[in-house]
């Protein structure tokens, strides 16, 4: 890894650390009220303060675990850094892919 | 002549990369040193034996092996903290190749210390005044933490990272250009902070600590490491060096 994967990996890492803390309350806040998936989303339809916020999320979230995958691949597997730094792109790109399809199905259902 | 308490059942590895362990039995005695032990086989039972030691005092660095799975420096490890039931297996360093028996080749090693710029880049000549350096600012504090490595290659045979990463400069190399870092009288900064932010750097280090468990002089290379990826880190986002 070098210093710019370092950078890039650390920043998301800082990114996703009060995300998560916010994913969590929501969570505690949603069972905690008995709420019903359909309740969920029909808070969530439409909001644009949803989307930005789970859209970074996943953003951050492909970033940061691609890059660590391609430092597993190129440890532990017999693969060169390119190889591992291209299928780490593709994992990214399915990640955020499906991250996402998640959140637009979040907001705009 | 020192006073024999026991035997010591010594298993040695013999051969080069390819090769087998063979026991021995050699008398144990009072501060007795692992590499007396290795030296007692060479001059008594087998002079074939192939190792390398030198000052026998711990300054000089060569005559690091694995010990009972570890690798330390032989000449200061006594026989009685070490020995399990009277056991000893003596190896050569891992994550380098064994010429032959207990001596390696350490050549791969020393070319990481030149790829992380190891070398003093002077910033004057012969011609100007003697700098005089401060003892107690921050900056000299974290050269002198470092200056006493011995280059051993201990932290280099115990590091996972270089074990899983055959490009990873490991933690002497890295060690010594925080070193020069933090040398106020160097001009090769650039160039090194370069050097160990590419791939196979700082940056690769997993900081798992076992350099710093290991080292036979107590160094911290973990902590050199930490300093060399924030100094690289503000280097890139200054944009004074490249990823």
């Amino acid at each position: 890894m070098n210093v710019r994967l370092y950078v890039w990996q650390r920043a998301t890492a800082a990114l996703m650390a009060p995300l998560v803390f916010v994913h969590i309350a929501v969570i505690f806040y949603a069972t905690r009220q008995g709420m019903t998936a359909a309740d969920i989303l029909s808070r969530t339809h439409g909001s644009i303060a949803w989307a930005a916020y789970y859209g970074v999320f996943v953003a951050a979230a492909a970033v940061h675990a691609s890059i660590g995958l391609r430092n597993i691949m190129a440890e532990w597997l017999p693969v060169t850094e390119r190889r591992a730094g291209r299928c780490a792109i593709g994992f990214g790109i399915l990640l955020a892919a499906l991250g996402l399809r998640a959140v637009a199905a979040l907001v705009l259902s | 002549m020192p006073e024999t308490l026991a035997e010591l059942s010594v298993s040695l590895w013999r051969g080069a990369q390819q090769g087998r362990y063979e026991t021995y039995v050699v008398p144990q005695r009072e501060s007795q040193t692992v590499l007396d032990v290795v030296t007692f086989v060479q001059r008594h039972i087998d002079p074939t034996l192939s190792y390398r030691f030198a000052c026998r005092v711990g300054v000089c660095g060569s005559c690091a092996m694995t010990v009972n799975g570890k690798p330390r420096w032989t000449c200061r490890t006594h026989v009685s903290k070490v020995a399990d039931s009277g056991r000893l297996e003596i190896g050569p360093l891992e994550n380098l190749p064994v010429i032959k028996d207990l001596t390696t080749d350490m050549e791969r090693f020393f070319e990481k210390w030149q790829a992380a710029k190891g070398v003093f880049a002077p910033s004057q000549t012969r011609h100007d005044a003697i700098v005089q350096i401060r003892p107690d600012t921050p900056a000299r504090r974290a050269a002198d933490a470092a200056i006493e490595c011995i280059n051993c290659g201990v932290c280099y045979a115990g590091c996972d990272t270089v074990r899983w990463n055959a490009s990873y400069l490991g933690p002497a190399a890295l060690t010594r250009a925080w070193t020069l870092v933090n040398d106020e009288r160097d001009a090769g900064n650039t160039a090194r902070l370069q050097a160990v932010a590419a791939a196979g750097g700082c940056h690769a280090c997993h900081t798992h600590q076992s350099c710093q468990e290991l080292c036979p002089q107590a160094l911290n290379p973990t902590a050199a490491i930490a300093g060399l990826k924030r100094r690289t880190v503000a280097a890139y986002l200054k944009g004074e060096i490249e990823a």
